[in-house]
């Protein structure tokens, strides 16, 4: 499969590939970082992650609008209020969901994807009420078109290289606060050990409200990065739910690191072989590599030492 | 077959009952278009009665059940493509004899895997043996490793979405995403009169109370309450010298097989089969019929997999906006509320009017010698 190419050329496609991954890798990881969260840390399998994420780009998408139409001299900035939207609508009805129906579900891990399943499916029919069966995409401000040209046979988009940018501060950011600050620290301590946690003064019920609203809220900043790069419909989240899990189940639940390199290597791997094969095979063969990795080492890529 | 001992007393009234509505009652009174959907639903009972087993008894959630229904009908339909593919029929081709999706897509012989497809034989030991031995490589590879629970969920879902991505991309050898169309004959007996179609409906009804007799049989042997005691503390099966990962596996094959006779009927009463029953979509509704109707109960299920069914056709035929929204409530509502599904609602209200009925005609010791004899484990 590599007869028809030059040495030079074989680089130059390895690396535009590879950029390709490289924006795939970033809607992986925002994605799955929000999952990590809600399913790595709290065990909860939630189903209507994707719904959120695109509750973030619709939010996005109606920023957008708002700004084209009533304040043009300041749309080349409106994304950054869009993202913050974002995470404050998906945040806000994260929490909601976990008040009205996860938190009587904790015991039960199964049945909260069973109940998370219908709420997607309640959202999607929401959003097709709502905004309108078809994909809408939003205008990109002008100084994110174009591209960069790094060699003659290089170059790479600048929308990609902003959510590139993007995923970097947001991953940083979330390490920050999951493992730096006090509240993160309550959260690790709720999961390791609930009724030790609740004993020694952390108000449980509390940090679980706010630890799934964060993950949703990291999903729908996911949605809003993701319109950036393609269009959104009611239910394109539900094509890239199952990646996400597998992605996170893959890089070893509990382990943000983990979350990381196996975004990355699966991203990477779907790309690189996407130029060689169909679009199909190369996604069958990933995610069967994925799955029989996962068959032969059932706790991930990296797996938390805990005792149980 | 049919005494206290199989059946305790309320598992015989439903069974009378189902037997009376899918023999007596649907055949007299439906006509033969409704009759027909009525076993397109029925399909969807096999898949319910197998995870009862899994999901309901042994505890282990499968997401891919969709996968064995699509294995069972896909082996089914290449026979009946095959036999609809004959030479004289597919004159204009410019490969004869070959599925007319193949000749679309440029291949000009038959594949090798296709071969073994001419037997009928052949095709009822594929459709059980090859969706059992998938399931018997998933499940080794899962159950011997211990994982289970929610990774097993996930993977079974990855797994249902390879498949249907694979169907799909594969559009010359399994006709993509239209599937496979215009079956026609089962050995030279044509499959599409209504006449067909009532016999069919009466097959299949028998094939789901054999399956019935099978999944009792297996609820109430020793199997069955290992099943259950595996469910709720898999350690102290396991430290009393039984193979957990054994039993797992057993019941998962189970309700692979029972699923895939359900998607063999479906090619055979629906005379089509496409990758929108294999994927994840179509998995996690087979789970939900199981859990509205009641995870625990065979008839609970398998009325869950009418009922679901007959209100999705009948809601997205009036107000398809409502279907989505109400198949999402009934999820939640039964997640949050009725665990147990329908048959819970039933013996937790019904049944014991029901008792009382029976207890001030019969004498009470008799009323006691029946309870004792109850097979169901405690739930």
């Amino acid at each position: 499969m590599f007869g028809d190419y030059s040495l030079g050329d074989l680089g130059s496609i390895f690396v535009m590939q590879g950029f390709a991954g490289l924006i795939l890798f970033s809607v992986y990881v925002l994605m799955a970082l929000g999952l990590a969260i809600i399913f790595g840390q709290m065990g909860v399998i939630n189903m209507a992650h994707g719904e959120f994420m695109i509750l973030g780009a619709y939010v996005t998408w109606m920023t957008s609008n708002l700004f084209q139409s009533y304040l043009p001299s300041l749309f080349s900035g409106y994304f950054f209020l869009a993202m913050i939207l974002a995470f404050l609508a998906s945040g806000a009805l994260g929490m909601l969901v976990e008040w009205v129906l996860i938190r009587h579900l904790y015991k039960r891990p199964l049945d909260t994807l069973l109940a998370t399943w219908g709420l997607s499916l309640m959202l999607q029919q929401a959003y097709r009420s709502v905004f309108g069966a078809r994909e809408v995409g939003v205008e990109l401000p002008q100084w994110m078109l174009g591209s960069l040209h790094v060699t003659d046979s290089i170059e790479v988009p600048i929308n990609g290289v902003f959510v590139m940018g993007l995923t970097v501060l947001i991953t940083l950011g979330v390490a920050y606060v999951m493992y730096k600050s006090r509240w993160g620290r309550q959260v690790r301590a709720v999961v390791q050990n609930r009724i030790m946690a609740g004993a020694v003064g952390i108000n449980t019920e509390k940090v679980d409200r706010y630890t799934f609203g964060l993950g949703c809220g990291i999903a729908g900043v996911a949605g809003s990065a993701f319109t950036m790069i393609g269009s959104t419909g009611p239910t394109s989240g539900q094509l890239y739910i199952v990646d996400t899990f597998l992605v996170v189940v893959f890089g070893g639940a509990a382990s943000l690191l983990g979350t990381i390199a196996s975004a990355f290597s699966i991203s990477q791997t779907q790309s690189t072989l996407e130029f060689f094969l169909s679009g199909s095979m190369a996604k069958v063969l990933t995610l069967l590599a994925v799955v029989g990795i996962l068959m032969l080492r059932p706790q991930g890529l990296f797996a938390l030492k805990v005792r149980k | 077959m049919i005494n206290s001992r199989f059946f305790n007393r309320s598992e015989l009234i439903g069974f009378i009952a189902l037997a009376a509505v899918l023999f007596v009652i649907l055949p007299l009174t439906l006509d033969v278009f409704r009759l027909n959907l009525v076993a397109k639903y029925l399909t969807y009972a096999f898949v319910a009665i197998g995870l009862v087993l899994c999901w309901g008894y042994g505890g282990i959630l499968s997401l891919g059940q969709g996968v064995f229904f699509g294995l069972g009908g896909y082996c089914m339909a290449m026979f009946l493509k095959l036999e609809a593919s004959s030479v004289e029929n597919t004159k204009i081709q410019s490969t004869p004899g070959i599925p007319d999706f193949m000749d679309w897509n440029q291949i000009t012989s038959l594949p090798l895997f296709w071969q073994p497809f001419h037997s009928l034989t052949f095709t009822i030991l594929a459709i059980i043996l090859v969706p059992g031995l998938f399931a018997l490589i998933i499940g080794t590879a899962m159950f011997k490793r211990r994982v289970g629970g929610t990774y097993f969920a996930i993977i079974t879902q990855a797994v249902a979405a390879i498949l249907t991505i694979l169907i799909i991309g594969q559009q010359g050898y399994t006709g993509g995403i239209n599937g496979m169309t215009d079956l026609r004959t089962l050995k030279g007996w044509d499959i599409r009169p209504d006449h067909a179609k009532v016999i069919l409906y009466f097959v299949e009804v028998v094939l789901l109370f054999a399956c019935i007799g099978i999944a009792q049989f297996i609820r109430l042997t020793k199997l069955g309450r290992i099943l259950v005691a595996m469910r709720e503390q898999e350690d102290r099966v396991r430290f009393s010298g039984y193979s957990v990962a054994n039993f797992k596996i057993f019941a998962f094959c189970m309700a692979a097989v029972f699923a895939a006779i359900g998607g063999a009927m479906f090619a055979l009463n629906v005379g089509f089969m496409s990758p929108s029953f294999v994927g994840i979509v179509p998995s996690i509704e087979m789970v939900i019929y199981t859990a509205v109707g009641g995870r625990m109960s065979i008839f609970g299920a398998i009325w869950g997999a009418i009922l679901v069914n007959f209100a999705k056709t009948s809601l997205s035929e009036s107000f398809p906006q409502l279907w989505l929204f109400g198949l999402g409530a009934l999820f939640i509502a039964v997640v949050l509320a009725f665990p147990n599904g329908l048959s819970g609602l039933w013996a937790d209200y019904v049944q014991p009017r029901i008792d009382r009925l029976f207890a001030s005609r019969k004498s009470k010791t008799d009323w006691k010698d029946n309870s004792v004899a109850d097979g169901a484990p405690a739930e």
